[in-house]
């Protein structure tokens, strides 16, 4: 009997396929994101819209949010770590989270390393731009992959440009040759076998979620088109005017991607959804997808 | 013959390539409709709270009760072990309840208590290499049910007539054999009605 190896990891994530993760401050938002049918919740202490508002330094939520989520759901509980703070991270495996989040959406606490994540039991989704970064994050021991997008936004752009980006990147790979893809290995900065594996299975060894600006059921029909594998949503629902109505609306819309009469009918009438942000009005400072390599 | 996974949430894809490499056709099956063209229905792990709640929305209870009326087989794995059973602990409803078992969610532990060890299965010569991910486990049996697996004296496969059920997921791996198992009992229901 062996825990924590690769496949329990990355199965883990396999299972979340075709699922939405909502973003959840307390037990009541996740008994609503339960009852709606997500997949997963993320416990957080504020959802990156309000981390955003508020500034200074963003951590790892009180272990007594992560707890009280833990104790009111049967679905798995994510929780966020601060990229490279890994005793924030063993902190909360210790409470027994199910899957941690290296997450740009809190302030770095190491702008060199990040996590070893293969010295975890519980497995990791970490944030990418681009493939570079998708297989350094998956070399260091990742098991779940998503787009950084621009959390807290509101606005699907940047999702849809790093999916969009990512899968591009793979076209492109698989179609080099064995000399071509050694120097594209350099290129990345990212290990052979693992572009080896990719050019091999034309997608990424582990699952690839959307996230950093859903905000409709229509954002989420989209980013699984462009080939997600699932979304996250963070702020778009428990800063809409009915969460519970627009929580359904989203899972149905993930499920039924293709379905244009059925995602028609889920986003009749629910209310206005959060406000947004137009990405160009972001201070540099305040792009959180440039945290990381 | 065609064999059905039910695409709703969760591992459709892995279960798709395994019953194809047992040599069976395999299609994603979203809507009611799409059961008419299939002889055999796999329903995958995934979340049960979420499969579960959007079999209700989309008329799949009836409709899959329906299927497995007219003896068509069905796999569950995991979530779909769940759906399938007739009692599931702590909760007072189930969702298909056509397997007379009861199940336990979660019955593990979290999953850092995951894990994949070898097992051996009643029907298959060799152990298989079974995953357990956040696994329901088999807590009772009715007289009808053939336990074809145990873990630690703790029921993980069996089989009901034409349901068959695993609280892992044999899906993760390159091992197709249950598939190979399950493929068999399609063909035998192909044979008894043509």
């Amino acid at each position: 009997m062996e825990t924590g190896t690769s496949r329990v990891k990355r199965g883990m994530a396999e299972m979340q396929k075709g699922g939405v993760i909502m973003d959840v401050m307390n037990a009541e938002q996740a008994k609503i994101a339960e009852a709606a049918g997500a997949t997963a919740v993320m416990a957080l202490e504020r959802v990156p819209s309000d981390i955003r508002a508020a500034g200074g330094v963003a951590r790892m939520a009180d272990p007594t949010i992560v707890e009280e989520v833990m104790k009111v759901v049967s679905i798995p509980v994510m929780a966020k770590s601060r990229i490279g703070h890994f005793v924030e991270a063993k902190v909360l495996e210790s409470l027994g989270v199910d899957y941690l989040d290296e997450s740009e959406v809190l302030t770095p606490a190491d702008e060199v390393f990040h996590i070893d994540k293969w010295d975890f039991t519980v497995p990791f989704v970490c944030g990418a731009k681009d493939l570079g970064e998708a297989l350094r994050r998956i070399g260091e021991g990742a098991s779940m992959i998503r787009t950084k997008g621009e959390p807290g936004t509101g606005n699907i752009v940047e999702a849809v440009r790093h999916m969009r980006h990512i899968n591009g990147q793979i076209r492109k790979v698989q179609n080099m040759s064995k000399d071509e893809l050694y120097a594209e290995a350099k290129n990345l900065g990212v290990a052979h076998d693992l572009l080896l594996e990719v050019q091999k299975l034309g997608k990424l060894p582990v699952v690839n979620f959307a996230a950093g600006g859903v905000a409709t059921p229509a954002d989420a029909a989209l980013m699984m088109h462009l080939g997600a594998d699932g979304v996250f949503v963070g702020s778009g629902i428990f800063k809409s005017e009915y969460p519970e109505k627009f929580a359904r609306a989203i899972v149905e819309a993930t499920t039924h991607f293709r379905d244009y009469k059925l995602i028609a009918e889920v986003s009749k009438n629910l209310g206005a959804p959060m406000k947004g942000i137009e990405i160009s009005s972001l201070k540099p400072s305040e792009r959180m997808q440039d945290r990381g390599w | 013959m065609k064999v059905g996974v039910l695409a709703l949430q969760g591992a459709v894809t892995e279960h798709i390539r395994s019953i194809e490499l047992a040599g069976v056709e395999a299609v994603a099956v979203k809507k009611i409709e799409e059961l008419a063209d299939v002889q055999g229905l796999i329903i995958p792990g995934g979340e049960s709270t979420t499969i579960g709640k959007l079999m209700h929305k989309y008329g799949f209870i009836e409709a899959i009760r329906e299927f497995s009326q007219a003896g068509k087989p069905i796999f569950g794995t995991c979530a779909g072990l769940i759906v399938l059973a007739k009692k599931i602990e702590g909760q007072d409803e189930a969702h298909l309840a056509l397997m007379d078992i009861t199940v336990a969610r979660n019955a593990f532990g979290r999953q850092r208590e995951s894990f994949e060890t070898d097992l051996n299965i009643k029907g298959i010569d060799e152990p298989v290499r079974a995953v357990f991910i956040r696994a329901p486990l088999i807590t009772s049996v009715g007289n009808q049910v053939e336990v074809l697996s145990t873990y630690q004296d703790e029921i993980v496969t069996a089989r009901q007539g034409h349901l068959l059920v695993s609280s892992y997921h044999p899906e993760l791996t390159d091992d197709y054999r249950l598939h190979q198992y399950f493929a068999d009992m399609v063909r035998a229901y192909q044979g008894s009605i043509s």
